[in-house]
């Protein structure tokens, strides 16, 4: 078991299984196609990432670097929020980039019934720790622990 | 964060609920970044990102409502990124009733929000507002609440304003209330490069493959390029606007790049020199063998890789009237030498709207028309994000589409050849 202290960019408390991307997280290639056609798990659809292409993300501790790609981003992610499709939390190695924090604060803002904590700065030691399939707990003063 | 008595006092719900809720989503996005006070938006217009009505992102619409319903409305006119649908595109009955019926059901709807929230004219539809065509061009040095990757690159790069790359949403934020966070591009120190890319290439680089190789690499940094003004010479001329269009969608779609800069050609670059580097800046040296290592790491996601190509889409980022026109050139010299008098694919031109009206009234509009090709206003990217396209092997010279969805990218030069000479590879 490890503890890692990063910065609380959205608050709450969860605890999730993680699943793992070294690479940018593209939130629009990866979750565009599950919003669209219903799939509840949210499949990775994005073809340039074989960390997560083809793992759900629905209700999973996403361990991340930062997103990129296209400025619909934080839109996509706040849907998903909206529709419950959201991962359990967003564990961000780096500084958060813009898009997701726009994802995160716009869910955090404009939904009432609807939580997705985001916690960044966390090293790149996090991203080496931690794996696919472990269980990791977050608090609401940005302490993860990963069993 | 430090507000102005302004800025506090609608926070503090003077201007209503939902006015301090927009307050409050900017001041948390600032305060993300370490931002210590809000700066006036200073362009004349906005450009938003989401265009498009898709039923499944009633959430947005939602929200929008709420804007409109509290008064909250956008303190700028602004265009919008491109329609998805165009009855010119071609699309069999099926893919039309998925379009019209299950995809893009709340078109109209979400237009007349937008037209409500503060849209230019009712075609003000395009992810290249800054064309001259289209008027929505900022000046050197205003402040941006822009979103659209391709749009802010490109305002920051080679116009000189200054954008973060701001979020869907969050881009009408900062027009509602008329500020947004000082951080990041928009400050002195956050447009300083970390990057030194050098250009070592034989011949002229592919714009969208050397910005997809030094997004993937740079990621969300600030290159300083050096190299590129051998093949783009020292001015802003439109061959080079196009390239440097072009070239930054695919270092934004590829990586998260938001400005860059090119040695003896952009604004910035030709300003500031290397004072625009920063304390150890790393180094990236792009040679021919590296572009093609790039180009050979795509993955063919076709469901039969041997395919005959039965779509093509060049325009994305919506194409210029300077590449309309040089394609019609080329299109018909090798039409000719191949002994064919229509493209041999199916095949999409994009551009704005306002830049298809300026085609057609040149001589091209005809010739173009002549050989086939079929000019549209449509986002390709919002058009193949359906199961249906996306199991047809669709061709590209877009970085940015290969990115998004299923299609196949090529360069100018293997298109050109695909889609004149047919056959199953350049």
């Amino acid at each position: 078991m490890r503890e890692f202290q990063g910065r609380v960019v959205t608050p709450g408390t969860a605890r999730a299984e993680a699943v793992v991307t070294h690479g940018g997280f593209n939130t629009l290639a990866s979750l565009q196609k599950s919003l669209q056609f219903g799939d509840k798990t949210a499949k990775c659809n994005d073809q340039n990432n074989p960390d997560l292409y083809g793992k759900p993300l629905a209700g999973y501790a996403l361990c991340l670097p930062q997103t990129i790609g296209s400025t619909t981003g934080g839109m996509v992610l706040y849907c998903a929020c909206a529709m419950k499709r959201q991962p359990a939390c967003m564990l961000f190695a780096n500084q958060i980039d813009s898009l997701a924090a726009a994802g995160a604060i716009l869910a955090d803002v404009w939904l009432d019934d609807v939580k997705m904590p985001v916690i960044d700065c966390l090293g790149e030691e996090f991203l080496e720790y931690v794996k696919d399939g472990m269980m990791i707990a977050i608090g609401e003063d940005g302490k993860v622990t990963v069993e | 964060m430090k507000l102005t008595e302004q800025q506090q006092a609608i926070l503090d719900g003077e201007k209503g609920e939902t006015m301090a809720k927009v307050m409050k989503t900017l001041v948390m996005y600032g305060e993300a970044f370490g931002a210590e006070t809000m700066i006036p938006v200073t362009s004349k217009y906005n450009h938003l990102v989401t265009s498009f009505g898709l039923g499944v992102i009633a959430p947005v619409y939602d929200l929008m409502e709420k804007l409109i319903q509290a008064g909250a409305l956008s303190s700028q006119q602004f265009s919008a990124d491109p329609r998805p649908v165009d009855k010119n595109v071609p699309a069999n009955l099926l893919q039309n009733l998925v379009f019209d019926k299950f995809m893009y059901n709340k078109q109209d709807y979400y237009e007349g929000q937008l037209q409500k929230l503060g849209l230019m004219e009712k075609d003000a539809f395009t992810c290249t507002c800054y064309m001259d065509e289209v008027g929505n061009k900022p000046e050197k040095g205003d402040i941006l609440s822009w979103s659209e990757s391709s749009a802010v690159v490109y305002a920051n790069s080679v116009l000189g304003a200054r954008c973060n790359r701001n979020s869907g949403i969050m881009d009408l934020m900062g027009a509602i209330v008329g500020c947004v966070p000082y951080f990041g591009l928009l400050t002195d120190e956050g447009r300083k490069a970390t990057w030194i890319v050098k250009v070592e290439t034989s011949k002229k680089p592919e714009a969208q493959l050397l910005g997809s190789a030094i997004g993937m690499k740079v990621m969300e940094d600030v290159p300083y390029i050096v190299g590129l003004d051998k093949w783009l010479g020292t001015e802003l001329d439109d061959a080079a606007c196009t390239y440097l269009k072009d070239f930054g969608a695919a270092t934004a779609s590829n990586g998260a790049v938001g400005l860059y800069h090119v040695e003896n050609l952009t604004p910035e670059a030709k300003e500031q020199k290397e004072a625009l580097l920063a304390e150890d800046a790393k180094t990236y040296v792009i040679d021919d063998a590296e572009l093609e290592r790039v180009k050979a790491g795509y993955p063919i996601v076709w469901k039969h890789p041997n395919a005959k190509p039965k779509l093509c889409f060049v325009g994305c980022p919506h194409m210029s009237l300077e590449q309309l026109k040089k394609w019609t050139d080329n299109i018909e010299a090798r039409l000719k030498k191949y002994g064919n008098s229509k493209v041999v694919i199916p095949t999409v031109f994009t551009a704005a709207p306002a830049v298809l009206r300026e085609f057609e009234k040149t001589s091209y509009a005809d010739r173009l028309r002549e050989t086939g090709v079929i000019t549209s206003y449509i986002c390709p990217l919002m058009y193949m994000n359906n199961p249906l396209c996306a199991n047809m092997p669709v061709v590209t010279s877009s970085n940015k589409l290969r990115t998004y969805t299923t299609a196949r990218y090529f360069t100018d030069s293997e298109i050109l050849t695909l889609i004149t000479r047919g056959g199953r590879s350049a």
